[in-house]
This record gives C-alpha cells, sequence and structure tokens, in this order.
C-alpha cells in the first residue's frame, strides 16, 4: 500500500506509524494510572453541589454515596478522617455542597469524587438537619420555651463573658460598659468559638460561669461565615447555656443569624454590643430618674408642711375669732348685768337724798327704837359714810 | 454573694425610693410620718448616688489550673 500512494504521500503514514510507535502499550494499570493523574489534575479541589443519594455507613466510618442532579451523578466516597468532623450524617435528598476533588478508583476503573468536607446549601442541607433536629430535641425538652426567660438583673455588677479573647468581642463590650453602666466588672471567659473544639471550649466555659459570683452572662462572638457559627447550633452547646443558673444573653454572629443558642438563651442581641445595651442600664438615665426622685422627695415635704401650716393659720384664725366672740358675748352680758344691778342698787335711792343709818353691830335702824339716846351708829350717804351720835 | 447583695441594694434602694416619694405625695399623711419618710428618702438617695458615682469599669480574665482551680486577672482591653 506504501508503494501504491508513492513515497511523496506514504509519509503520513509513516509518520503516524512513529507516532504510535513512540508509545508503547499499556497495562490496564498504566493506563488507569494515567486517567486518575489527568483525572485529578482536570478540575483540581472543587465544590460541587448536588443531593446526597444512597449514602452507606461502613463499620471503618468511611461513607460511600452518590452526588446528583436532574441530568447526572458522581460515586462519591468520604474517608474516616473527614467524616469524623462532620456532626450529622445528611439524609437521603439532602442537598449540599461538598468540596471533592475528582479520581478514578483503579480497583473497580470508576470515577469518583473523594469528598473532604459537606456543607448546607441555601435548601435543607447537612447542617441545616442537624440544627432542625437539635432544635427538635430542645424543644423536646422545653428549653425553647419562652415561659422559662428570665429576666436580667436591673444593674448588674458582675457580667461574665463567654467568647474568643482574641476576637473585637471584648473591646465592644469593654467601650459599652464604659458609656453606659462604667461600675460593671466584665469578666472574661474565654472559649474558642469555631472551629473542632469550640464545642467541647464553649460547654467547659458555661460550666465555668456557674462557678463564678457573675449576675448575668453573655455568650458572644463576632459575625462570620455561617458555617462558623456551627458550634452555636450544637446542642451540648445550648443545653449548658440552658443550665446556666444565671441569666444568658446570647450574641452570636449578625442580625440575620439566628443560632439555637439564641433560641435557648433568656434573651438575643443581634450584636455584642447590642448585648452590652441590654444587659447594662444607662447611667445618665437611671441619673436622671434619680434627680427626678430628689425634687419629688423634696417637693413631698414641702407640700406637706404648706398644708399643715396652712390648716395650723387656718385653726388659729378659727381660735381667735371664737375668742373675740366669746369675749364680746360677755362683754354684753356684764354690762346688761351691771345695769340691772345699777337700777336695783340701794345706792341710787341714796342718791336721790335717802341715808340709812346702821348700828355698830351692823344692822340696819329703821325704827326710833332702834336707836335710842347716846347710841352711837353709821350714817351711809350717797358718797360715803358718816360717824353720828343720837341724842 | 456581696456583689449580688450590692447589686441588689442599688434596685432595692431605687424600688424603696419610689415606694417613699409615692406615699410623701399622697393626702393622708401627719407631718411627723412626712418627715420621716423624708429623712429616710435622703438617705436612700444618698446611697444610690453613691453608687451611681462608681466606676470601676474592670475587665478581668478567668482562668482555670489542670486541678480546677479558677484565678481572675486582671486584663487590659
Amino acid at each position: 500500500m506504501r508503494g501504491r500512494r508513492g513515497a511523496g504521500s506514504g509519509d503520513l503514514f509513516a509518520d503516524a506509524e512513529e507516532r504510535r510507535g513512540d508509545r508503547r502499550s499499556f497495562t490496564v494499570s498504566e493506563l488507569s494510572e494515567v486517567l486518575r493523574e489527568a483525572t485529578e489534575r482536570s478540575t483540581g479541589q472543587v465544590w460541587v453541589k448536588g443531593e446526597v443519594s444512597g449514602l452507606k455507613v461502613y463499620q471503618t466510618g468511611h461513607w460511600y454515596f452518590t452526588l446528583r442532579d436532574e441530568l447526572a451523578q458522581l460515586r462519591c466516597v468520604m474517608w474516616r478522617t473527614y467524616t469524623r468532623k462532620l456532626k450529622v450524617t445528611p439524609d437521603e435528598g439532602a442537598e449540599v455542597y461538598a468540596l471533592a476533588t475528582p479520581t478514578v478508583n483503579r480497583d473497580r476503573g470508576e470515577l469518583r469524587l473523594g469528598v473532604v468536607t459537606m456543607l448546607p446549601t441555601a435548601g435543607v442541607g447537612i447542617h441545616q438537619l442537624g440544627f432542625e433536629r437539635a432544635r427538635e430535641a430542645l424543644a423536646r425538652d422545653g428549653l425553647l420555651d419562652p415561659g422559662r426567660k428570665r429576666r436580667l438583673p436591673a444593674f448588674p455588677g458582675t457580667i461574665a463573658v463567654v467568647t474568643s479573647p482574641d476576637g473585637a468581642v471584648l473591646h465592644d463590650l469593654k467601650t459599652v460598659a464604659r458609656r453606659r453602666w462604667p461600675a460593671a466588672r466584665l469578666l472574661l471567659v474565654p472559649a474558642r468559638v469555631q472551629g473542632d473544639d469550640a464545642v467541647d471550649e464553649l460547654v467547659a466555659a458555661l460550666g465555668l460561669v456557674d462557678r463564678l459570683d457573675a449576675d448575668c452572662c453573655i455568650i458572644a462572638r463576632g459575625g462570620g461565615a455561617r458555617e462558623d457559627l456551627l458550634a452555636f447550633n450544637d446542642e451540648s452547646v445550648c443545653r449548658a447555656v440552658a443550665a446556666c443558673r444565671i441569666p444568658t444573653v446570647a450574641a452570636v454572629g449578625h442580625e440575620t443569624d439566628v443560632t439555637l443558642t439564641d433560641l435557648v438563651a433568656d434573651l438575643r442581641a443581634a450584636t455584642p454590643s447590642a448585648a452590652a445595651e441590654l444587659v447594662l442600664p444607662d447611667r445618665r438615665a437611671v441619673e436622671r430618674h434619680t434627680a427626678n426622685l430628689a425634687t419629688r422627695l423634696a417637693h413631698g415635704l414641702t407640700r406637706r408642711t404648706g398644708v399643715m401650716r396652712e390648716r395650723i393659720e387656718r385653726a388659729s384664725d378659727r381660735v381667735r375669732g371664737s375668742l373675740t366672740a366669746l369675749l364680746a358675748d360677755r362683754r354684753r352680758r356684764t354690762d346688761r348685768l351691771a345695769a340691772t344691778l345699777d337700777a336695783l342698787s340701794p345706792l341710787a335711792v341714796l342718791g336721790r337724798g335717802y341715808s340709812v343709818a346702821r348700828t355698830a353691830d351692823g344692822r340696819v335702824a329703821k325704827r326710833v327704837a332702834d336707836l335710842p339716846s347716846k347710841t352711837e351708829f353709821t350714817l351711809r350717804l350717797s358718797d360715803g359714810e358718816i360717824d353720828a351720835e343720837a341724842r | 454573694m456581696t456583689e449580688s447583695s450590692e447589686r441588689d441594694s442599688l434596685a432595692l434602694t431605687l424600688e424603696r425610693l419610689e415606694k417613699i416619694v409615692h406615699e410623701l405625695e399622697g393626702d393622708d399623711l401627719d407631718l411627723d410620718r412626712a418627715l420621716a419618710l423624708f429623712e429616710d428618702g435622703v438617705r436612700h438617695l444618698r446611697a444610690a448616688r453613691e453608687r451611681l458615682a462608681e466606676a470601676d469599669g474592670r475587665v478581668q480574665r478567668v482562668l482555670e489550673d489542670a486541678r480546677g482551680t479558677l484565678s481572675i486577672t486582671d486584663l487590659d482591653v
């Protein structure tokens, strides 16, 4: 065939032959390895969104499942090292983001995704599932009951703060405290708030809070990605919050994130600063209130003494009045009696020229026989008496 | 417990002060009672103001050692 095509045109085939000849043939293993490398290099580690299906959990801790969407499916494997870090086994049909590297399984000659972690999608994802399950358990035990919410103390002296010592949370709290209620004492109970140890550390810190002599407790974390708030959706953390003997305020994440810890705590604040505002009274407001009470106290007494003074004056007026009336009455009666007396008085008769003779023993001489000769007697005239003797 | 009773004291002080003022503002009160209430009120007022003037503002950190003993240290924030 080569001869028929001629020397000039035979080169193509010769080149092709040669090119093929550069490569020896592959064994299955070799080719499989080449494909594996090529597959892994194709995308590298990527996020894959899909529904979990046919999950098998092996004794060893490895998971085998399929990720699928409407058109395609991919076999997945997740080794124990990674599954251990997931709190929840996803339900059939749960939609997740899987961080995975495509690879080829040599033994089975299958394309696979090696998954290292899974996150919930906006829909019902793996964490949502964990969240719902924990919420159900907490609700069953009545820990989400609004009736068990305690009131915060009006004027807290010491406030326990469970948060990360590294974050800005403590600084925010301090700033608010300085402004609103400088007498407050903040007591940091440090705990990591994200990562693998967060749950254990938060539970331990909350247990420690009860050993302190604090008036209330703020559990706080600055905002972060939604998956960074996971520890606050953990059932054991929520139970530790519920078990606190002092009132609790949760301030976890941003305003839009509500964690189970927020639901279990006695009060929820959108941010750590807002928590401090809720916990701490405003000194200026209390001062205004106190000043108002002081004014009313003073007025209360002034008004009271004013009323008393009025009453006393009114009473003394009445006393004076009645005394005056009494005196006038007495005077009138005296005058009347005096007139009567005057009319009846023997002195009036004397005034008309009569006189009265009295013997030495005081008897009035009415007859001549009462005054024998040489008898001394007193003669009473209108303006006095004279001594006299009968002849 | 001292902290708690201190905390209670301000709440109680203000509560008591409010009651005193309320009673003092009432109508049926003799002068002796009014004077006694006033004196009591002034005492509570002074206590409340003293408490309000406090400015501790400490930030401290709780540490637990391996034996479970707690220690509290001052913290600069």
